[in-house]
């Protein structure tokens, strides 16, 4: 925890123009950590990254696989839906459409699945077409714990409890099956521009 | 300061519980629907800087009850709890 000096207490309300969501603030350089649990401490050889559920063939990637599939720079507003909202975060990793390839799938839904048992529930189309991304560097250095390392999901245009850190892969599935937060009263596709904190919003 | 270092204990959840329970719950034993271990609620980790307060079980970790109490009322999910018992 840190202190801020007098003068500088005042949330920033606004951000650059036209990106702040409405109820957010603009956090800054602050990247606050919230958890619901301890951090995951997973070692890499013991890391892997699946696709399971509707797939005939299962995949999976070793860390060393992971890294050598292509990586790609993305630079996104982050909106949590605490309140707080982060512009132009950089981060490198493997989209989506890269880990889901040429899969030949009637899902129509996937659940993020995560090392601590995180779940969040997503429509496919919505961590495909390049806006999702798994990554494993922030601001050009490897992904803190704290932050969700070795590896999260990134999917900024949705409130960022769907960017699940310590993530280990992705559970097709044909029905939408609420996550860890979807199933204790948030919403359930959760877009910060319409405000979609709660179930109901 | 790291989220471990922020974690508490159940006795931290007594005062926000009594919103909802006439009870004082820190001494409630709580037995776990994910491992069986028990212990009382004070005994537990919570976990508080999260959009909900999250109790997990000191054995296994798993979540044994969720609270909540925001703009949309009080929410109290106890699924990984199989059973609360009070002493009278």
């Amino acid at each position: 925890m840190s202190f801020v000096s007098r003068g500088f207490t005042g949330r920033r309300r606004s951000g650059p123009p036209g990106r702040l969501p409405p109820g957010q603030y603009d956090a800054g350089k602050a990247f606050p950590v919230l958890s619901a649990g301890p951090v995951p401490r997973r070692h890499l050889d013991a890391w892997d990254f699946a696709v399971r559920g509707e797939i005939d063939d299962p995949l999976s990637w070793t860390w060393p696989q992971f890294q050598r599939l292509p990586h790609v720079d993305v630079t996104v507003d982050i909106h949590c839906v605490t309140g707080w909202s982060k512009f132009d975060t950089r981060w490198s990793g493997v989209s989506v459409d890269t880990v889901l390839g040429e899969v030949e799938t009637a899902a129509e839904y996937v659940v993020a699945f995560c090392d601590g048992g995180y779940t969040t529930n997503l429509p496919l189309e919505d961590v495909l077409d390049g806006k999702a991304w798994v990554v494993d560097t922030y601001d050009g250095e490897p992904l803190a714990p704290e932050h969700g390392g070795p590896a999260r999901l990134l999917v900024p245009h949705l409130y960022f409890w769907k960017s699940a850190k310590w993530v280990r892969g992705l559970r097709l599935s044909l029905t939408d099956e609420p996550g860890f937060w979807e199933n204790f009263g948030y919403h359930n596709y959760g877009d910060p521009w319409q405000n979609q904190r709660y179930a109901g919003d | 300061m790291t989220t471990d270092d922020r974690r508490l204990d159940g006795n931290a959840l007594a005062g926000p519980l009594s919103e909802l329970f006439a009870l004082d719950l820190a001494a409630a034993t709580i037995t776990c629907a994910h491992c069986g271990a028990s212990g009382p609620l004070g005994a537990h980790h919570l976990y508080s800087d999260a959009p909900a307060h999250v109790v997990r079980c000191p054995t296994c970790t798993g979540v044994v009850l969720r609270f909540a109490s925001d703009s949309r009322g009080l929410r109290f999910e106890m699924t990984g709890t199989r059973l609360l018992t009070v002493a009278t």
